[in-house]
């Protein structure tokens, strides 16, 4: 701190700064990008492993045989499903009371703010069913849980099936040591958030269902189940969360284990791992996998029923068979035994599962990429904001020290400055508010005078808003009595510069991929932006980095990645169905990435959009 | 008039005789009021079976000779002869969801005058030496120890002949002659700990209470004064068979013979349920009450599971559950049985119960009239040619749905989060028409700092004010919550009690090895008088004379009964013990020393000290002053 103690050496240290400021940042930028990109290089990651002793060397022999009894199981629940037109609520209670469980069952009800196209609900009504099977000799105070989502349709059967026959298993046995909860739920992600609400006895979406009737204790570990064929190629597994939660990579290391022991082709993101890490291919194919993770990451949804598990620490995983007509195929049975043995080694958990990392992307089921090492590329990023606000900070210091003696000017120049900030910061964020408010609000108003649907309604409102949204600090700017001045959009720019660095800070602490791909996006704005560039040009820059246009080229890209790439039109449809989700997320089960973006990233852009269109 | 008053004094007269039975059974546990276990319950009645009678009058008889022999033995002390007394019993209950429920019980009676002050006995007979001086040693008026592993599932269950919670728990009346018992307590539960090989001596000031109310003593005398009386659990204790030994050893036959021959660890163990106790308690020697004597009942509760151990066929014998068959009594038994509840099974419906004895025996048990079939090993023909007796009991009904008990508890932690929480706490009456009071006890460790302004009792979602609140507040690190409560049910109702608690930091070292895991705490304690299904009957008129069942037999209306709800497991804010932690101690350590000295620079502003003048200049100018020349610099 001497160095900066010492007058002259400061004011040497800040005149190197404000002289290279620019390539500085540019360089920031670049390594930024560079670092993020090295990420799925191979050499650069590690090797995952297990770190959690109980599950680690312990011995586990999977004896589940009863395959072809799932399926049949299956078959069963199909045809009383059908029969029912829903969920086979009483055929479920009595099967799971026939293979020895306690069994209770929850009925919730819920209605959308507006209907959800997507998966056609709008009313939602609902009984989730769920059995206990009870540990000998254990005090209630542990359990696990095992979730097969009943969807509509004819999917999801054979995961229902082998869920019962697994209990039927399980049952049998004697070295149980936590309870473990059998739970079939309804209309997959809303009856998962009324089972856990009920079962933590809270309400934090407005959900209505009737009170749990059984408990089995403290919640260590869950996995949900979804298969929909007989026959299945490979097991993906799905770890993104809610808000971008992650369980602990533990887990991850478990079901990699698992398959590697009972030889099951094992998928993230629905890819393959490769062995080829030193060709462009194989390279590619990595960054691509980590790239799919990031995005989902980003999008705070939960990309499976264990997804809400994770809000109340409960480390949870999804599994999905995926039937993709390869030759390699893995019958019911062995599904049966990955899931055994998984259950087992999680019953053998002495503490919950904290050992391993919950910060992580994985480029791979076998490297991961932990908190330590990606955080660099968005400290590089964060480090440019910061940067440009001390070149700021320089510059309104500098002329204020030349003039300090004699005229009133910079008094006078200073009171207005902060009004004129506060002004467009005020504005923006009541744009904000509005944006987030309005378009659930005023719905109806909108299917009155319009000819769309309530969804459409929503979805267009907010996107007028937003679109709304870009000449209101314009405008505002006639408001105001004072001029502008040159000091006025500094201040702006300063205060503008350490929100966003405050607001990309936390996200990125929270969900990394949300708030890396907010900073590569507006950080090029914010760095750069001044009312003296060619306005036209950068003001179609400025709209084409902004928040909406970025979900926007998420989706291409997300499309693009999964080899479903979508036309132009279909993109756009994608887009607006994606917002109305995002929407509907916030409302059912808590996810803040709307909010996050409506009510701070976005007041955060205009401010950038103000300074471009300051007088 | 006479016409009443005629039924009346029959009345009277059943009443009485009522009485004297159970008096003659058990009069210490009226005494009190509080309890009666299953066993002391138990009323010989005299069935239409022929065969009875005579059985009967060779139980009593084989009683006389037993009191004659240790007469005989101890004719040359000059003391009136003491009679020590050993009882065992095994009561084989088949539970409604196909388990099966056995449950041992062994009596012991030691005659001596406790009561005299400086009295030291030294001459042990049946009772075991340990226990006995530990008792005069620490000044015990009551001690209850009970070892459970496994939660007792009162929805498919029933209700149990001795609750007990998961874990250990001890409760311990001392005498009021006791100067220091807090002292005492420490002493006894590390001696405890050491004869039962449990961790008791985890026993200390955190986790013991006083409560005011909820444990009475159920032995001779009414104490009440609190302060005498000490209660702890320690729910994370796990039983095992180094528990069970020392257990086994307390009895007069060992494992040797008895019904304790069965009692194999491995089988023990392979159980839904393993509950095993000691109670200690001053009782009477004979119906008058004249003499007192010393009472140990070793208590053993197992609950064998259908599905893991029938291997698809529903069958159930001694060996099955034992790997051992019966073949004699304890030689120094007075009494020496098997019961086996046939309740639920009167035309043999249900299972098939082979050998199959004449003998019945009805007893009032936990307020339900139930039959049991008694085996008395004391007679040579129970065994039957093969000198072996091996219960079998074969199922032939399916199992059904879960009960409906009248009483019974939860509780849950509810909120997610690692600040604050709730303890809910629900209570289940279920009986149709009568409401009746509980005693709620709930004893929280300090490191949930409740928030007792948030207590809240509601039935029927009506606020239910409870009559009685004791509440003690915790002291971080030296006691922890107590609260009791006596709160009125509704019929058919459930009664919610929540209270809000906020998770303590603890200091770093106060952390287990095991921190993740979770703290436990203790199961709430609900004890209750509760109506009892016999008086619920009002149809009793196919068993009964008319003129005895028009009011609801007092005696029986209430029984006492004891719930525990399941113990919690809470997570605590927990440090990340690993490398990580370093790192963040460092980096916190680095980020606040780089703090300061960036709020230092941002706050001060600096200037160029000007160097002072050496003292030669200094004097100089001074002159220069004076005589008024330009200052030197």
């Amino acid at each position: 701190m001497g160095l900066l103690s010492d007058p002259n050496r400061r004011k040497a240290l800040t005149n190197l700064l404000t002289r290279l400021n620019t390539p500085i940042c540019i360089v920031c930028y670049l390594a930024a990008i560079m670092w993020f990109m090295g990420l799925a290089f191979e050499p650069f990651t590690l090797r995952t492993y297990m770190s959690e002793n109980a599950m680690g060397s312990t011995m586990v022999e999977e004896r589940f045989p009863s395959g072809e009894r799932a399926l049949s199981t299956a078959k069963e629940f199909d045809a009383h499903k059908r029969k029912a037109g829903g969920m086979p609520v009483e055929w479920l209670v009595k099967t799971m009371q026939a293979r020895g469980l306690e069994v209770f069952t929850q009925s919730f009800s819920r209605t959308l703010p507006f209907p959800d196209e997507n998966k056609e609900r709008y009313m939602v009504r609902g009984t989730n069913v769920y059995g206990i099977l009870r540990a000998p000799r254990a005090p209630r105070t542990e359990a696990l849980v095992i979730s097969a989502p009943c969807s509509p349709g004819n999917s999801n059967n054979q995961a229902v099936g082998l869920l019962l026959t697994l209990a039927q298993y399980f049952r049998s046995q004697v070295y149980w040591a936590k309870d473990i909860i059998f739970l079939v739920n309804e209309h997959d992600l809303i009856g998962m958030q009324a089972w856990l609400e009920g079962y933590h006895h809270t309400n934090i979406t407005g959900m209505e269902y009737s009170p749990l009737q059984g408990r089995a204790g403290s919640i260590q570990a869950a996995l949900s189940l979804e298969l929909s064929s007989d026959v299945i190629t490979s097991l993906d597994l799905v770890l993104e969360g809610l808000n971008g939660q992650l369980p602990n990579l533990d887990l991850a290391n478990l079901f990699y284990a698992f398959c590697q022991k009972l030889g099951v082709l094992c998928t993230i993101q629905g890819k393959l791992q490769r062995n080829d890490w030193d060709t462009a291919e194989g390279y590619t194919h990595a960054a691509q996998t980590m790239m799919l993770m990031v995005l989902k990451q980003a999008s705070g949804r939960a990309w499976g029923d264990h997804g809400l598990f994770l809000r109340y620490h409960i480390e949870a995983a999804s599994i999905q068979g995926i039937n993709s007509f390869r030759h390699y195929k893995t019958d019911v049975t062995t599904i049966g035994r990955l899931l055994e043995g998984m259950i087992r080694k999680l019953n053998n958990l002495l503490e919950r599962l904290h050992q391993s990392y919950f910060f992580y992307l994985l480029p791979s089921l076998s490297r991961f990429v932990s908190i330590g090492y990606y955080m660099p590329a968005f400290g590089l990023l964060a480090v440019i904001l910061l940067l440009r606000a001390l070149d700021l900070w320089v510059h309104l210091g500098s002329p204020a020290l030349a003039e300090v003696d004699g005229d009133s000017e910079v008094e006078q120049s200073s009171s207005p400055g902060v009004l004129s900030v506060l002004t467009p910061v005020v504005i923006s964020h009541l744009t904000g508010v509005a944006l987030y408010l309005l378009p659930v609000q005023l719905q109806e108003m909108a299917v009155e005078h319009f000819p769309v649907s309530e969804t459409e309604a929503v979805v267009l409102t907010a996107v007028a808003i937003y679109t709304a949204g870009l000449a209101l600090p314009h405008n505002a700017q006639w408001l105001l009595s004072g001029e502008g001045t040159e000091q006025g959009w500094r201040v702006l720019k300063l205060t503008s510069l350490l929100y966003l660095a405050v607001l990309l800070g936390c996200t990125a602490l929270v969900n990394f991929s949300l708030g890396f791909i907010l900073a590569v996006t507006l950080v090029p704005i914010a760095a750069c932006i001044t009312p003296h560039m060619p306005r036209a040009l950068s003001a179609l820059a400025v709209v084409l980095l902004s928040p909406g246009f970025v979900i926007l080229y998420c989706v291409f890209i997300y499309q693009e990645l999964i080899e479903a790439p979508v036309s132009i039109s279909e993109g756009w449809m994608l887009f607006l169905s994606v917002i109305s989700q995002g929407i509907l997320d916030h409302v059912l089960y808590g996810s803040l990435v709307y909010p996050l973006l409506a009510l701070f990233i976005y007041p955060c852009w205009l401010m950038f959009w103000n300074i471009l269109f300051w007088k | 008039m006479a016409a009443p008053r005629c039924v009346l004094f029959l009345l009277y007269i059943s009443l009485f005789s009522v009485l004297e039975y159970r008096s003659s059974c058990e009069k210490l546990s009226d005494n009190t009021g509080e309890e009666q276990s299953a066993s002391d319950a138990l009323r010989e009645v005299k069935s239409d079976v022929s065969g009875n009678n005579e059985d009967d009058r060779q139980w009593q008889s084989t009683d006389v000779e037993m009191d004659k022999s240790v007469e005989a033995k101890d004719s040359e002390s000059a003391r009136p002869a003491p009679k020590d007394q050993f009882q065992e019993e095994l009561i084989i209950r088949p539970l409604h969801s196909g388990d099966i429920y056995a449950s041992f019980q062994f009596r012991t009676l030691w005659d001596t005058d406790f009561l005299q002050q400086g009295n030291k006995v030294s001459h042990y007979r049946l009772f075991p030496k340990s226990l006995g001086q530990v008792l005069s040693k620490f000044s015990v008026r009551e001690l209850h120890i009970s070892f459970t592993q496994g939660f007792w599932r009162t929805m498919q269950w029933g209700q149990p002949f001795i609750p007990s919670p998961p874990g250990a728990e001890l409760w311990v009346w001392f005498d009021d002659t006791v100067a220091d018992v807090d002292e005492n307590w420490k002493e006894l539960t590390n001696v405890l700990s050491g004869i039962f090989c449990a961790s008791l001596n985890f026993i200390d000031t955190t986790n013991t209470v006083q409560p005011s109310a909820s444990f009475k003593p159920l032995g001779l005398g009414n104490a009440t004064d609190h302060r005498f009386l000490r209660y702890a659990t320690l729910p994370r204790e796990i039983v095992c068979t180094e528990n069970l030994t020392p257990w086994k050893k307390l009895l007069p036959c060992g494992s040797k013979a008895g019904l304790a021959v069965l009692m194999k660890s491995e089988k023990l163990f392979h159980s839904s349920f393993h509950s095993q106790a000691v109670h200690i308690r001053p009782a009477c020697q004979d119906g008058q009450c004249a003499r007192p004597a010393w009472e140990l009942r070793q208590t053993l509760n197992v609950v064998f599971d259908l599905y893991t151990s029938g291997q698809g066929k529903k069958e159930w014998s001694l060996f099955k559950m034992f790997s051992r068959t019966l073949t004699e009594a304890c030689p120094l038994a007075s009494s020496s049985k098997v019961y086996v509840d046939i309740t639920d099974n009167p035309e043999g419906e249900l299972f098939e119960l082979s050998p199959a004895t004449p003998v019945l025996s009805q007893a009032v048990v936990l307020g339900d009239r139930r039959t049991y079939s008694v085996y008395d090993l004391t007679k040579a023909d129970t065994f039957g040619q093969l000198r072996s007796l091996n219960l079998l009991l074969r199922w032939k009904g399916d199992n059904g749905d879960m009960l409906r008990p009248l009483l019974h508890a939860e509780r849950y932690v509810a909120g997610f989060g690692l600040q604050t929480g709730e303890i809910h706490t629900l209570v289940y009456n279920n009986h149709p028409f009568r409401a009746f009071p509980v005693l709620l006890l709930e004893s929280v460790p300090w490191y949930l700092r409740l928030y007792i302004h948030t207590l809240k009792v509601t039935s029927k979602s009506r606020e239910n004010k409870p009559s009685y609140i004791h509440y003690q507040p915790s002291k971080d690190r030296q006691r922890p919550h107590l609260l009791e409560m006596l709160i009125q049910l509704p019929p058919h109702s459930v009664t919610e009690v929540t209270v809000q608690f906020e998770r303590a930091l603890l200091k770093w070292t106060e952390y287990p090895p095991d921190p993740n895991h979770g703290f436990y705490v203790g199961s709430s304690v609900i004890s209750a008088l509760v109506p009892s299904m016999v008086a619920m009957d009002t149809n009793l008129t196919q068993e009964h004379p008319l003129f005895s069942s028009f009011f609801p037999v007092k005696e029986e209306s209430n029984y006492f009964m004891r719930v525990y709800t399941e113990p919690l497991l809470v997570n605590l804010p927990t440090p990340d013990f690993s490398m990580p932690y370093n790192v963040i101690c460092l980096t916190c350590t680095v980020v606040a020393v780089g703090y300061g000295s960036f709020y230092n620079l941002l706050t001060r502003t600096f200037q160029v000290d000007e160097p002072s003048l050496p003292l030669a200049k200094r004097l100089a100018n001074l002159v220069r002053r004076i005589r008024g020349v330009p200052l030197l610099t």
